[in-house]
């Protein structure tokens, strides 16, 4: 037994069969579950389609243009719903963007760092509101206050634009693009916040040397080095429009026709789904939202995609224009 | 208008002569910026304010100890608070090791190609629509098998995983390559050195990930709508049959018309949005902390 003592000065034996195969086994398990989320994302698509085929070859692409959705009759057509989607989404769009651009320079050009940092986090905040509870709002305060005060007052003053006409009413287009309003500023301020928070000081410096204001020198030389990141921003944005289903479905009032005014209800591609959750009557029914399905997770990808692609190509021409 | 008037925006000292409008659209645009952030404020106090005071009165012990109304009574969310809490530890227990280890791949073993086209995917996947992801679980589980708070936790298990990994990656990076160096170096196989050095360094930012992660599945209703809907509105532990969730209590609350009904839906909403605020301050707390230690050390 007292042989066994081991000299403390000899090196300790090396198990290299041992240390690979942990190493082998861990790099291969990380590998798996990296693949296995790939394939998941490959999984979803396909299954998606898979279950809306048999409305993919019934109605073929004249779905996309068709317009009524009708069990009885068997009429099935995304027409009203890609329109309300992308209504709803643009005009979000529209007023979110200045928005958030405007945000994001007052809280890296203007406030102080003790007075940025706290309203920062409270935008942030917003988006941490669930939007089931958005909705919720959205449905018993914020759709009656539309439909009393924004679109008489619109209708009023506005009336003779086709897109403020007509009766006001409490779930609708407008109020349904006014929630996503709130829910992509958070987003869309936040990117543009980081990246005017990037423009290298001396640039900005320099223009301010050469006598510009401070607004000058935002839209001279901060606005177009952000630009194309602004462009990423807007379209992330877009892609968290186009896909949220709850706090739509609450407010949009599940309309079947598309209107030249902004006050009736209307639906997306995402509420219409969502809204339908209890079941369809018929299995065609079913299919032909799955077929909506399909189209929002097409539209939801490429423009992802898009956003990664812009993001990817300044990044390039970045390091290139520096290294 | 003479043509002497006609400025070369770019000639600094022809634009100087009228430094007075100039300086009065700085303003400007300064107010304009100034009152944009104060709207996204507002906002925020006005939902927060209103949910806050439509709630609170409906709150009181009954609330969390009592299920889902039948009729007419007055009812509670103990039945959503139990359904909730365990779809949504179950999505965690799916998701997060899951996230970790392909943010490990990512990070630690894949090469510039694969990681970058690894990153795509979770960003891809982030980009998926939650009911979508709803759909897809509905589709492959739920048709023929029927709903359960399994299928549940499964599609906000998918949500969560891009989220989790992507913020992982992003710490995994930030840890100092001279410490992962020495380790190496004193001959620690590399997946002791990752598993011992690596995540321990990393484990702030990664909490703070999950945090993150689970306040915002715990607030989704989409995905829940097409796995764990149809439910008794009992309290009930039952994992295999849909569970009553508080996101999903709130939409189907919403949709009444019944004022009893709405102000059950309000009260439910401030618990719920408690909760997420909670999680998020708690997220900020750990980012903090972590930040403040590795500046002392």
């Amino acid at each position: 037994m007292s042989t066994v003592t081991p000299d403390p000065l000899a090196p300790a034996p090396i198990d290299r069969q041992g240390i690979r195969l942990g190493d082998v086994l861990f790099k291969g398990i990380a590998f798996v579950a990296a693949v296995g989320v790939t394939a998941v994302l490959g999984l979803l698509t396909y299954e998606v389609f898979s279950l809306a085929w048999p409305a993919i070859e019934e109605f073929r692409l004249s779905f996309i243009w068709t317009q009524g959705w009708n069990p009885n009759s068997n009429v099935y057509g995304a027409l009203v719903f890609i329109y309300g989607t992308i209504v709803t989404s643009v005009i979000a769009l529209l007023l979110a963007t200045p928005l958030s651009i405007a945000i994001a320079l007052f809280l890296t050009e203007i406030a102080p760092g003790r007075v940025a940092a706290p309203i920062a986090t409270m935008v942030e905040l917003l988006a941490a509101i669930p939007s089931v509870v958005l909705g919720l709002w959205g449905i018993l305060v914020f759709g009656p206050w539309v439909a009393n005060h924004l679109e008489p007052f619109l209708n009023t003053w506005f009336g003779f634009l086709p897109i403020f006409s007509g009766d006001p009413s409490q779930a609708g287009i407008l109020p349904a693009a006014l929630v996503l309003t709130i829910m992509i500023i958070p987003i869309t301020s936040a990117i543009c916040r980081e990246l005017f928070s990037r423009v290298p000081r001396d640039l900005s410096d320099g223009s301010l040397a050469l006598g510009s204001t401070r607004w000058e020198a935002i839209r001279r030389v901060a606005i177009p080095y952000a630009a194309p990141g602004i462009s990423a921003a807007v379209l992330l944005g877009l892609g968290r429009a186009f896909g949220e289903a709850i706090a739509v479905t609450q407010v949009i009032g599940s309309g079947n026709t598309i209107n030249e005014s902004l006050f009736p209800p209307g639906d997306t591609l995402g509420s219409r789904i969502a809204s339908s959750y209890i079941g369809a009557s018929t299995a065609i029914e079913a299919q032909s939202l799955l077929y909506l399905a399909a189209i929002l997770l097409v539209i939801s990808l490429v423009t992802n995609v898009s956003a990664q692609a812009i993001v990817n190509r300044f990044q390039k021409a970045r390091r290139m224009s520096t290294g | 208008m003479s043509s002497a008037q006609i400025i070369d925006p770019y000639d600094i000292t022809a634009s100087s002569n009228n430094l007075g409008r100039r300086r009065r659209i700085q303003k400007l645009v300064s107010l304009l910026a100034i009152l944009s952030a104060a709207f996204a404020v507002a906002l925020l106090a006005l939902v927060l304010g209103t949910v806050l005071f439509k709630g609170l009165s409906q709150i009181d012990t009954a609330f969390f100890t009592k299920p889902a109304a039948l009729f007419g009574e007055k009812g509670g969310i103990a039945d959503a608070l139990i359904g909730s809490a365990l779809i949504v530890g179950m999505a965690m227990i799916m998701a997060v090791p899951i996230a970790i280890l392909v943010a490990i791949y990512i990070a630690e073993y894949a090469g510039p190609k694969a990681a970058s086209f690894f990153r795509v995917m979770l960003d891809v996947l982030n980009g998926v629509p939650a009911i979508i992801v709803g759909i897809f679980i509905y589709g492959l589980l739920v048709v023929g098998k029927g709903q359960s708070a399994i299928y549940g936790a499964m599609a906000l298990a998918i949500l969560m995983i891009p989220m989790v990994a992507r913020a992982t990656q992003e710490i995994l990076e930030l840890v100092p390559r001279h410490l992962r160096e020495a380790s190496l170096a004193l001959g620690v196989p590399r997946w002791r050195t990752v598993y011992s050095i690596v995540l321990p360094t990393a484990i702030g930012g990664i909490l703070t990930g999950v945090v993150i992660a689970v306040a915002r599945v715990a607030g989704e209703t989409a995905p829940l709508l097409f796995t764990s809907s149809i439910t008794q509105n009992q309290i009930s532990f039952n994992v295999d049959e849909a569970l009553p969730t508080l996101p999903v209590r709130i939409f189907t609350l919403s949709e009444s018309p019944s004022p009893d009904d709405q102000a059950a839906a309000w009260a439910a909403a401030l618990v719920l949005i408690a909760f997420v605020l909670a999680m998020n301050i708690m997220a900020k707390v750990i980012a903090n902390r972590k930040r403040k230690s590795l500046e002392g050390g």
